[in-house]
């Protein structure tokens, strides 16, 4: 059986590769470069207006970004039908090695931003801070009620993410050390949904991105029961005492096409760093 | 017919007209463009069952193999057993579950959650739609006036063309927050909501159904209801109801097939948690969102990728099972109403 999935695959990715060929002689007889980016909902807005300011400054390029869910994104790599896979988690050895084997090309991780994953609570309740202990129980199912981390006697409304979502796999490894989330969290299609859901949920807790954060209360995160509540600003996360920061990544292959070094190089420089701050989300420490 | 051309052909060159030779020439090839309109009704109507089967073929193409693979070195943790599909999952630190998490260190497969979920939505759908559906149709059978019924009928049929985002769209922002606030309710997104909203996708498919059993009824069993002094509404509950009673059931079996399948309204409108309980005001996952979901990023030939294909499976086969029953019950009630009449 295994030797007849890897048969597949071969023929599969054989034939891919020509494809991959014959759009990539297209590609380079046509003046105007074509770059897709698919990948993490997370990252969408921002590969949005890297994609918009980047294209009034160079025409020539055209810069496609779709969302999905980073491992949508890698997926997409895997089968060579994106030339930049958007991940708010880092590949996983094994993604790297179906990537590598099919496309026959190494795989680059750049680090284009930094994170602070935000957990989010209606603007009524007051709770201000949680500790990462604590969020793991309320994820896990055996805190259930508000009233036993210091909110009124209510119960705890969970909102997560799919789980193709780079955000729900962060989450799940950090704060629930691997653990499973309860059957009770509601799985929203992106990071938006679960921002609308907290809104409108006065007992609601959920985590996405912090560009997302608008119209409800951002908590402040203790990562354990004694450390000092730390908010999720950009010294914060650049330095790490922010116990959920993480990185926002780009995968390409080695050896793309300049337009796609070109596009890279811009993202990493001063210009596309602003729209990191610009969007919510913050630079990579220099 | 073979032998009728030859024939025909004999009896024109016996007369010698030239004209008949041409109607002759002319019947000829109106045979010949019937045998291919003929031939291409006949292999359509093939090609669209061959298409079906292979659906079939396909989709236990990808999902069996569950059945016989045995996992790859490293990788047993992700295997498959009949044990993980129905079976509850232990834990050390909280009491043991039915969970679906199919993207875990150890995934869990548990398809129970999802197959009470759907119930729970499907049920909410019918118990919602099959009153107001079947109501709707006897009003409009037996004593809306004739201008009337041609307002209502249409109307409600326009319903089935309702595209079902919209449904769900309408029920994520507005009916979950009607039901919520009028309900008391600590979950937004619910079984009752989904259900709902899953409803009105199904009441045009009772309605039409259950109208059409009701114009079945032969008008010779009203007329001898007036006859015996009944009035209309003794005659259409006593009399003409009952006779239509199994054309409605089936109506109600083909809505709860269409509600299992539907997808659109229940992925946005029902939470999407996995949790295994019969209480109605809890999010549900169901079978046919969770494809919906989940098949877009999972890594071909994967455990995940083949259980989402046995999901599908389930789906085919019990909406194949409803339906057909369905579709049986008419045909014999109609059988047997016509058979009625004519004796």
């Amino acid at each position: 059986m295994i030797g007849r999935e890897e048969n597949y695959l071969m023929r599969y990715s054989m034939r891919t590769m020509a494809l991959a060929a014959a759009i990539l002689s297209l590609a380079t007889t046509t003046s105007a470069g074509q770059l897709t980016i698919k990948g993490s909902d997370t990252m969408v807005i921002l590969g949005q207006k890297w994609a918009e300011v980047y294209m009034q400054k160079t025409p020539a390029t055209k810069i496609q970004v779709t969302g999905g869910g980073s491992g949508t994104g890698i997926a997409a790599l895997i089968n060579g039908t994106t030339d930049i896979a958007e991940a708010s988690r880092p590949m996983k050895a094994e993604e790297i090695g179906q990537a590598e084997s099919r496309q026959k090309r190494k795989v680059k991780e750049i680090t284009v931003a930094l994170d602070g994953l935000t957990v989010y609570v209606n603007k009524s309740s007051p709770v201000e801070a949680l500790s990462l202990p604590q969020l793991r129980k309320i994820f896990t199912g055996q805190i259930t009620n508000w009233k036993e981390i210091g909110g009124p006697d209510a119960p705890i409304v969970l909102y997560g993410r799919e789980n193709n979502s780079g955000t729900y796999v962060f989450f799940k490894e950090h704060v629930l050390q691997n653990d499973d989330y309860s059957t009770r969290m509601q799985t929203m299609p992106g990071t938006a949904s679960v921002v609308n859901a907290v809104v409108k949920d006065k007992n609601g807790i959920g985590y996405g991105g912090a560009a997302y954060a608008e119209g409800l209360k951002a908590l402040k995160i203790r990562k354990d029961d004694l450390a000092p509540a730390v908010e999720g600003n950009m010294e914060t996360v650049q330095s790490g005492r922010y116990g959920l920061s993480r990185g926002l990544y780009f995968y390409t292959f080695d050896g793309g096409s300049p337009e796609l070094d070109q596009f890279v190089a811009w993202v990493l420089g001063p210009e596309g760093q602003q729209v990191v701050t610009d969007v919510g989300y913050f630079p990579v420490k220099k | 017919m073979a032998g009728v051309l030859p024939e025909a052909a004999r009896i024109a060159r016996a007369t010698g007209a030239a004209r008949s030779e041409r109607v002759i020439a002319r019947s000829r090839l109106s045979r010949l463009a019937e045998r291919i309109v003929e031939g291409g009704v006949f292999l359509s109507a093939w090609i669209a069952i061959l298409v079906i089967f292979l659906i079939f073929v396909f989709i236990g193409r990808e999902a069996l193999p569950l059945l016989w693979d045995t996992p790859q070195p490293g990788l047993e943790a992700e295997a498959v057993t009949l044990d993980r599909l129905v079976g509850p999952t232990y834990y050390s630190d909280r009491p043991p579950a039915y969970v679906w998490q199919p993207v875990s260190t150890v995934p869990k497969y548990n398809l129970v959650p999802l197959v009470v979920g759907t119930l729970k939505a499907t049920v909410v759908a019918v118990l919602f739609a099959a009153p107001l559906a079947i109501l709707a149709a006897i009003f409009s059978s037996e004593f809306a006036p004739r201008w009337l019924r041609e307002i209502i009928k249409p109307t409600i049929e326009l319903l089935a063309g309702l595209p079902s985002v919209v449904l769900g769209f309408f029920a994520l922002m507005v009916l979950a927050s009607w039901l919520q606030d009028l309900l008391g309710l600590t979950f937004r997104l619910n079984a009752l909501n989904a259900g709902i909203a899953l409803g009105l996708a199904v009441i045009p498919i009772i309605f039409t159904v259950s109208e059409d059993a009701l114009t079945a009824v032969p008008n010779s069993y009203r007329e001898a209801s007036y006859a015996l002094g009944a009035n209309q509404w003794e005659t259409a509950s006593r009399i003409v109801v009952p006779a239509a009673v199994p054309g409605m059931f089936a109506g109600v079996v083909l809505g709860f097939g269409r509600a299992v399948g539907e997808t659109m309204v229940v992925l946005m409108a029902s939470g999407n948690a996995a949790i295994t309980s019969w209480n109605f005001v809890e999010p549900v996952r169901t079978l046919s969102a969770t494809i919906a979901a989940e098949l877009g990023e999972v890594v071909f030939g994967s455990p995940h990728y083949r259980v989402l294909f046995l999901i599908g499976i389930l789906l085919f086969a019990f909406t194949f099972v409803v339906n057909l029953s369905g579709e049986l019950y008419v045909r014999r009630l109609k059988e047997r109403l016509e058979g009625r009449t004519a004796g």
